[in-house]
């Protein structure tokens, strides 16, 4: 098991093996596919991209005295293509579900990224290990909008990893 | 004719969707507490403990299963000698824009296949309805997520490629599904029927008891025989590989055109939630 904090560095990405559990704290971005759409047209965002996580997340509302609502993820081959120049921007993590494109994981190694997953259908679990959630971005799009998440001990497994390893496929 | 007041179907319609949202039913739960007892590697083991887990603090911390709390899908059974005064399609309709407001769920629907403009309560929900005989309502009541539905597919194959024809169909899209629909899952398939009553077939068969078994016995036989094959394929919790793919299969099926054998296969993720009701 490793422990990661955020930002990530080229160095962390370099630790990351496929299958391996990883527990995230830090700071990590929620985005979905209009978010995506929208996100890689900016030229400035009110964030730093650089070192980042995204958790491909869309959240159920937050009821009062909680953080935030059930937070599990959601499919990411939605994301494949539109992840691709967040990379190039700087992105380092993504957290989702299930297997992506080929063409993906060949980008992702190209921009020493990661791909992680963590547990569809936990969302009350996971929720548990966010310990606030603040709207940055795009608040007409609702659920699918852009969220800060401040996260402790974020249980993920490395899906896949810049060795070409896929714990879709040779696990 | 007995009257049944709308307003009963909207309360129990919000009422279920709020309650199969937080809480599994234990024959589910059961079913996953089998398999993690069965799965022999650490990461598949894991996964399904976090699936029961999850259950657990849904249930007691007030916080929904998943994020993802579907699109509603009602099977409304209305007896003849049921009389209402006004539109039960809309007491429905109200049902789960009260009960997603009220549960802190996630308001899922958009209007338009291209604007993707959010409807804001969930509403509308799918309804199908069946005339029956008898002076009661019956509900049944799903929440749908999106992973799984998107995994689902109708094909129309030939009728001599029969039962093995079948089997490397359901075979083939829950091998290339791999973790995408939340495994372990339920299958639903429908055989028969045309186009789209083989889908509806598909559908009803996921709402089916988890130990039931088809009364036909060829058909029984074939949910017996690819339940064991599903799992054979190692897709495991989430894709990661292991035993469990899938907690069940069901079939419905329907008589068909002469030319024709339609098979549907609706994928359900392990948070399966649906409830039928009485009125």
């Amino acid at each position: 098991m490793i422990t990661l904090n955020t930002p990530i560095s080229d160095d962390d990405i370099k630790l990351l093996r496929s299958g391996e559990k990883v527990l995230l704290s830090g700071t990590m971005y929620t985005a979905r596919d209009q978010a995506h759409l929208r996100l890689i047209n900016e030229k400035e965002l009110p964030f730093e991209l650089n070192g980042s996580v995204i958790y491909y997340v869309g959240p159920t509302p937050k009821r009062e005295g909680f953080s935030i609502g059930a937070s599990g993820p959601t499919s990411s081959y939605r994301m494949d293509k539109l992840a691709v120049p967040l990379m190039e921007r700087g992105l380092k993590i993504m957290i989702g579900k299930g297997d992506r494109s080929e063409e993906f994981r060949h980008e992702m190694i190209k921009n020493n990224s990661c791909y992680l997953i963590a547990t569809g259908g936990t969302g009350a679990l996971l929720s548990s290990k966010i310990t606030s959630s603040e709207l940055i971005l795009y608040e007409d799009l609702g659920a699918e909008a852009v969220y800060k998440l401040e996260v402790k001990d974020f249980p993920c497994f490395v899906a896949y990893d810049i060795y070409g390893k896929n714990i879709f496929k040779d696990n | 004719m007995r009257t049944i007041d709308l307003n009963k179907v909207t309360d129990i319609v919000k009422e279920s969707v709020i309650k199969i949202n937080y809480e599994l039913d234990n024959s589910l739960i059961a079913l996953i507490q089998k398999a993690k007892a069965n799965e022999t590697k650490e990461i598949s083991k894991s996964i399904l403990s976090d699936i029961l887990e999850n259950s657990n603090i849904a249930k007691e911390g007030n916080i929904p299963l998943c994020q993802d709390t579907g699109i509603v899908v009602v099977f409304l059974e209305v007896g003849t000698d049921v009389k209402v005064n006004g539109d039960i399609y809309e007491a429905i309709n109200q049902g789960v824009r009260l009960g997603y407001d009220q549960g802190y769920l996630r308001k899922s629907v958009v209007n338009h296949p291209f604007n993707r403009e959010n409807t804001k309560d969930n509403s509308p929900a799918i309804i199908h309805t069946k005339l029956v005989s008898g002076d009661k309502i019956k509900l049944h009541i799903a929440a749908k997520g999106g992973g799984s539905e998107n995994m689902s597919t109708v094909v129309m194959l030939t009728p001599t490629e029969g039962i093995e024809g079948v089997k490397k169909l359901v075979l083939d899209t829950i091998f290339n599904a791999g973790g995408k629909p939340c495994p372990p899952i339920i299958v639903g398939i429908g055989i028969g029927g045309n186009f789209e009553k083989s889908a509806i077939l598909a559908k009803e068969a996921l709402l089916r008891e988890l130990d039931d078994s088809s009364k036909d016995q060829t058909i029984k036989q074939l949910e017996d025989e690819l339940y064991i094959d599903i799992n054979k394929l190692g897709v495991g919790p989430m894709g990661v590989g292991g035993e469990t793919t899938c907690l069940a299969v069901k079939i419905n099926y329907f008589p068909m055109h002469i030319a024709s054998l339609p098979v549907a296969i609706n994928i359900q993720c392990h948070s399966a939630r649906h409830i039928e009701v009485i009125l």
